[in-house]
């Protein structure tokens, strides 16, 4: 099997090796990563001052577990998560807002609601939210200057399920402005640096998001994923992120990028958070005619050891992806391993229009985006150029010194996709081949349940380094945008470290609807292996 | 150049941009660069494929046509530019 599993690379893995590899890779990385925060969470309980100094660093269902208790309160974790950003978003800088203020008197809500014994899993948990999803009161700015005093007069229907279950609202984070990015370059406001070397990106477009979850901002984060914005700053983070199906959250108050492709999703330090959250969030919504009027399991329940029964397809095509990184190779091949070990079936699959993604996507995002921004006037909210006293310069000045070049970019080319004469040849000829694309995925997912790949061809690449070239920046998308294309889900788990010491992701997809499976795999991969536990130097 | 200065400029014009010189530039390299390698989707054949613009398929969405509640008239204008008795301020439209 292990021929044929193989990533493009100069290693090469066998089965017999593969903890022994494995173990390698944990030194490797342990190199990098002296601190491990874990070890505090293993430490017995009665350290009661010392753990309530690392209160911040809890998963949620941990804190859960010792909130319904009354062990600690919310308003203590909620204090520990804003005193750590104050410690660590300085070098960090992954907050766009923090709302402390409202954030306490949420946790004072929550504690009260524990001691009345309504204790439910996000009940009293800070949580930090990417910054175009709607919170009312609190400012959303998309990362961009024409939204940046934007203060949303309601909330996202993912905001009202996270109220409703008594979560923690800490802050909104940083992100590519207007979600168009994979670097958090394109923020209107500041970068966000790579906890795990500050001299790298941390992703994006969700790469606040990310970046505060390992550094321990907050216990867990949503985030957006239009073409990999959740999955690929998980994957440079080493955190978990999953995109959930097309219609699976509503995307209500969610500031809209490219309608057919978005979806919010969430950010956790590991599966079971993921789960957690996704029960949350998860469901049919009035408000949004796109989500689908489908019974929302409890994901919690596929959190069971063994595999066994489970086929998981490896892709032909992605083998020979260009500029795929060796060490992100050797990650996803040995995590393969692992999962076969576990008592997963390996076969080969086929995606035979994957080269056509990248050309298909980088269509139909712009044109739907440039159609989508076409409400920033100036005249209802954002910002105005004020000095403009006729229509049409009002119109153009705003909307040239509000934006940035990125979202110029996009809305230029998805504006000529869109125009007379170029229709038919672009959106139309995309959205042709997005059918194509499904139908690829759908076939795969006739032979197996979920398909292992990488997130990213390479980890996180040093800031500046693809800034002018935005091209080479789309092509990174290639294991991911498929997934939106065709409105399937996807996660990343963290599956190693590269020899520079830097986050390597796992990709898990599966059919729609198919999340329990991905979560099922993904729990049995992050219990049998120790990556997720592997914090930065902070 | 897959897409010349004049066409950015359209183009720019149509999604009511405006752009300097330097960008104009930037954007028509850029941009042609996009659309070339975009043009690739021309080696699929997609003779008789039906388009899809979204991959879950639902039928019309209806809901019940009932009074709920809405956002009153002053927080509705609480994030415009400009406004007044009630409305938002544009600027003249009409001679």
């Amino acid at each position: 099997m292990s021929g044929l599993l193989c990533f493009a690379s100069g290693y090469a893995v066998t089965s017999g090796l593969v903890f022994a590899s494995s173990e390698a890779l944990f030194k490797r990385s342990a190199l990098q990563a002296e601190r491990s925060l874990s070890e505090a969470l293993l430490s017995p309980i009665n350290q009661k001052e010392e753990y309530r100094m690392k209160l911040h660093e809890l998963t949620i269902h941990k804190a859960h577990g010792l909130l319904k208790k009354k062990e600690i309160s919310s308003v203590q974790i909620t204090r520990a998560v804003l005193d750590r950003i104050d410690a660590v978003d300085k070098k960090v800088s992954a907050y766009i807002t923090v709302a402390g203020d409202t954030a306490m008197k949420q946790a004072e809500l929550a504690d009260k609601a524990i001691s009345k014994g309504e204790s439910r899993p996000l009940t009293g948990i800070p949580l930090a939210i990417k910054d175009l999803i709607c919170t009312k009161g609190i400012k959303t700015t998309c990362a961009s200057r024409i939204l940046e005093n934007f203060v949303p007069p309601y909330d996202a229907t993912v905001i009202q399920k996270l109220k409703k279950e008594g979560a923690v609202i800490i802050g909104k984070m940083n992100m590519d402005e207007f979600a168009m990015g994979s670097s958090n370059e394109n923020s209107g406001f500041k970068l966000t640096y790579n906890p795990w070397d500050l001299a790298r990106i941390p992703g994006g477009s969700s790469g606040g998001s990310a970046a505060a979850v390992v550094a321990d901002m907050c216990l867990g984060a949503l985030g957006s994923d239009t073409g990999g914005s959740i999955r690929q700053p998980a994957s440079h983070c080493s955190v978990v992120g999953m995109k959930p199906t097309y219609g699976r959250v509503s995307r209500f108050g969610l500031v809209a990028f490219a309608s057919s492709l978005d979806q919010i999703g969430p950010l956790t330090k590991d599966v079971t958070d993921c789960a957690i959250l996704l029960n949350a969030v998860s469901g049919f919504d009035n408000n949004d005619s796109t989500s689908v009027p489908k019974d929302v399991p409890d994901y919690t329940d596929a959190l069971q050891q063994g595999l066994r029964g489970i086929t998981v397809g490896i892709v032909r095509e992605y083998g020979a992806t260009k500029g795929l990184d060796p060490d992100v190779s050797y990650a996803v091949n040995n995590a393969v391993e692992v999962i076969e070990n576990l008592g997963a079936k390996c076969i080969e699959v086929s995606l035979p229009h994957t080269e056509h993604a990248v050309a298909a996507y980088y269509v139909i995002a712009p044109a739907e985006a440039s159609s989508n921004l076409a409400r920033y006037d100036g005249v209802k909210y954002g910002f105005r150029d004020k000095e403009k006293t006729d229509l049409m310069d009002m119109y153009k000045s705003t909307r040239s010194k509000g934006f940035g070049p990125e979202v110029q970019r996009r809305i230029i080319i998805g504006t000529y996709c869109l125009s007379a004469g170029y229709y038919d040849a672009y959106y139309a000829k995309a959205s042709q081949v997005r059918t194509l694309i499904m139908e690829d995925f759908k076939k795969a997912f006739d032979s197996c349940d979920v398909i292992l790949c990488p997130v990213a061809p390479t980890p996180a690449f040093k800031i500046g380094e693809n800034i002018d070239d935005p091209l080479t920046m789309y092509l990174s998308d290639i294991f991911t945008l498929s997934a939106n294309l065709a409105g399937i889900p996807g996660m990343s788990v963290p599956c190693g470290f590269s020899k520079e010491g830097l986050p390597i992701g796992l990709q898990i997809m599966g059919s729609h609807f198919g999340e329990e499976k991905i979560l099922k795999v993904g729990y049995n991969f992050e219990q049998a292996t120790d990556f997720h536990k592997k914090k930065p130097i902070s | 150049m897959k897409i010349t200065k004049e066409e950015v400029i359209h183009v720019a014009d149509l999604a009511r941009l405006d752009l300097d010189e330097e960008s104009i530039d930037r954007f028509a390299e850029q941009i042609g660069e996009i659309l070339e390698y975009v043009d690739t989707l021309n080696q699929v054949d997609t003779e008789g494929v039906t388009p899809t613009s979204h991959a879950i398929f639902l039928n019309n969405a209806f809901r019940e046509d009932e009074e709920r509640a809405h956002l009153d008239n002053d927080t509705a204008l609480a994030n415009a530019p400009e406004k007044e008795d009630g409305g938002f301020i544009v600027p003249k439209v009409v001679g």
